[in-house]
């Protein structure tokens, strides 16, 4: 277990440090000329060297990338162009708001999903299984603003019943946000529904098709039980897994969702700091977002151990 | 779809790969009785041809403004009402269907194709190539798909080709991963001991011999994605990373256009949602046919 959870930690870290390389060279190399970007065409050639010696830009690229990763592990994740001051305290400030509305997204749409996965597998081929299936796909893969859009033009102008924003205003009541982040938290809950009502379904029908399924119906216990004690704990599991992973689904889709809702979450961080070529800034969110997926998938696949008997004592693998 | 491979293999190998050959217009068959399947190929068929004759079938010029009928409601003159800028909008969702279908097929076809070669390397060869790539596999899956488009598209800034080559990059690991799993399904299989006791070569192996075999898998994984990319640059479109105006496409005019959704010009911004969801919806019916099909 302890060997397993290492080498577990070890990759993650692996990982990690890829990932870093991936967004340093997105944000740092593939831009060329941050100075010209931020200055545009028409500024002279000796502004723009200045700006970019003042933003070290201009120093060779391994010196760059070092200079970067030391300050990530002190803790500093470098200074914007846009705001000329730390960025940590942006995405920190940005990373409570997502996950305000994270954490609601998740609260509604996991067990909608798992109903939703169960009750498909065990009408597997009928129609209401089609019907959940097809529908939940789609609305996996229509785009957040797609559905925000119909959303606002219904529940918003039409009939009024929920503000357009999602930001409350400073100093409002818990259950004032709540009602503010209604609207926005829906495309969400429809896109994670398809992955999650999937995941379960797969592994009810798995386990339903199981040898101990068949056992424990030909002992004579009925369909509800054999489902609920012998199906559904086996077929949840992997279920688990799926949820962590869609956490980087889910901060994909706030990009969207907070910059259509107008909320200061780190997607709309990240968006701002894109369309003003801040590349510290967007990379730091690029990576928060990265690190905050790597912990939940960990934290999934130590939840995964733990409630598995077979890895908690056999071989780690 | 699928080709049926070449005639009068020895009988010897007819016993193993006959199977999922055999299957294959019985495959076609079964699809074309599938009204979710018939739905689905209808509405795409749809927008491929608005995507090619939009220009001729379109009532107006999309990019031409009427500058006295802005913001105009739907009338018998202009179905889908009016924009902003006194443009037609049903003939810019007609002819917006082409650069989206363009750039997500070459995208996805990208994909697919550096994919399967990445992902037969991985599950075939092993060893080293499977574990480096797979560690970049995992740190690119870290990231949402769309997070990682932006981040590069914003880097190189937003053109066509840049959108095909980001997008077809992005789905390149998670296609490899597919492919891995089904090429290690197959490598256990006796054709393959015997291809390599016939002293076959690894590319010959790959390509000749698991590849045909792969193919339903490749052939699902690949109208997936195509829901994926659709998703992706659309969504970039609307975040004014994408196809850049006054091109006619739905994202970027849901974009320029939402805005004044509060004063009630709902058709502006609904017809080319409206477009999206159709055409995403298309997508899924015509794959999850598919799937089924090859899984019964």
């Amino acid at each position: 277990m302890t060997t397993y959870l290492l080498r577990r930690l070890g990759l993650a870290v692996i990982t990690l440090w890829l990932l870093s390389v991936i967004v340093f060279f997105a944000g740092q190399v593939l831009p060329g000329d941050p100075g010209r970007a931020i200055l545009g065409q028409l500024a002279s050639p000796s502004s723009v060297r200045v700006l970019d010696h003042q933003l070290g830009v201009d120093r060779p690229l391994l010196t760059q990338y070092v200079s970067w990763i030391g300050g990530l592990l002190h803790g500093s994740l470098g200074t914007s162009y846009t705001f000329r001051t730390a960025v940590g305290p942006f995405i920190l400030a940005a990373l409570v708001n997502s996950a305000k509305l994270g954490a609601l997204a998740f609260i509604i749409v996991v067990p909608l999903g798992i109903i939703g996965g169960v009750f498909a597998a065990l009408k597997v081929g009928q129609v209401p299984d089609r019907v959940i299936s097809v529908t939940g796909l789609s609305f996996a893969t229509v785009p957040e603003f797609v559905s925000g859009i119909v959303l606002i033009v219904i529940f918003g102008v039409e009939l009024k019943w929920f503000p357009v924003s999602a930001s409350a205003g400073p100093g409002a009541s818990p259950l004032e946000q709540l009602y503010h982040l209604i609207l926005p938290v829906i495309p969400l809950v429809l896109v994670l529904f398809g992955y999650i009502a999937r995941m379960a379904r797969a592994g009810t029908i798995e386990s339903l098709e199981s040898d101990y399924a068949r056992t424990a119906t030909l002992k004579g216990l009925k369909r509800s039980v054999v489902i609920r004690r012998h199906v559904l704990r086996n077929s949840l599991l992997p279920t688990i897994t799926v949820i962590a992973t869609q956490t980087g689904y889910l901060i994909g889709g706030l990009v969207v969702v907070e910059t259509l809702f107008n909320y200061q979450g780190i997607g709309k961080l990240i968006f701002t700091a894109a369309q003003n070529k801040d590349f510290p800034m967007l990379e730091a969110g690029v990576l928060t977002i990265g690190v905050v997926y790597m912990v939940a998938t960990l934290i999934a696949d130590v939840l995964y151990t733990l409630l598995n008997p077979r890895l908690r004592l056999g071989s780690a693998e | 779809m699928i080709s049926s491979g070449p005639a009068g293999p020895p009988l010897a190998a007819v016993a193993v790969v006959h199977v999922p050959r055999r299957a294959q217009p019985t495959a076609w068959r079964l699809l074309l009785r599938k009204p979710t399947f018939i739905a689905g190929a209808v509405i795409l068929l749809f927008w491929v041809a608005c995507a090619l004759f939009g220009t001729v079938i379109a009532p107006h010029n999309p990019y031409v403004q009427q500058l006295l009928a802005t913001n105009a409601a739907p009338s018998s003159m202009h179905w889908f009402g009016t924009d902003g800028l006194g443009r037609d909008v049903l003939s810019r969702v007609i002819v917006g269907a082409r650069d989206i279908l363009f750039i997500t097929l070459l995208a996805t076809l990208l994909g697919t194709m550096l994919g399967t070669a990445l992902g037969l390397a991985m599950g075939y060869l092993g060893g080293a190539i499977d574990i480096v790539v797979g560690r970049v596999v995992e740190a690119v899956l870290a990231l949402p798909v769309v997070i990682v488009a932006f981040l590069f598209v914003v880097a190189l800034g937003p053109s066509t080709p840049t959108l095909i080559v980001v997008i077809g990059f992005v789905f390149t690991p998670l296609i490899a991963r597919t492919v891995r799993s089904a090429v290690l399904v197959e490598s256990q299989l006796d054709y393959l001991s015997s291809a390599r006791l016939l002293g076959e070569k690894a590319p010959h192996i790959m390509f000749v011999e698991i590849l045909p075999n792969v193919v339903p898998a490749i052939l699902v994984e690949f109208t997936v994605r195509l829901g994926y990319a659709i998703f992706a640059v659309a969504t970039l479109s609307f975040l004014g990373f994408g196809v850049q105006p006054p091109t006619p496409d739905w994202g970027s005019d849901i974009a320029a256009n939402y805005g004044v959704l509060p004063a009630g010009y709902w058709w502006e911004t609904l017809f080319p949602a409206l477009a999206i969801a159709s055409l995403v919806i298309g997508v899924n019916l015509v794959t999850d046919s598919i799937e089924q099909v090859l899984a019964s």
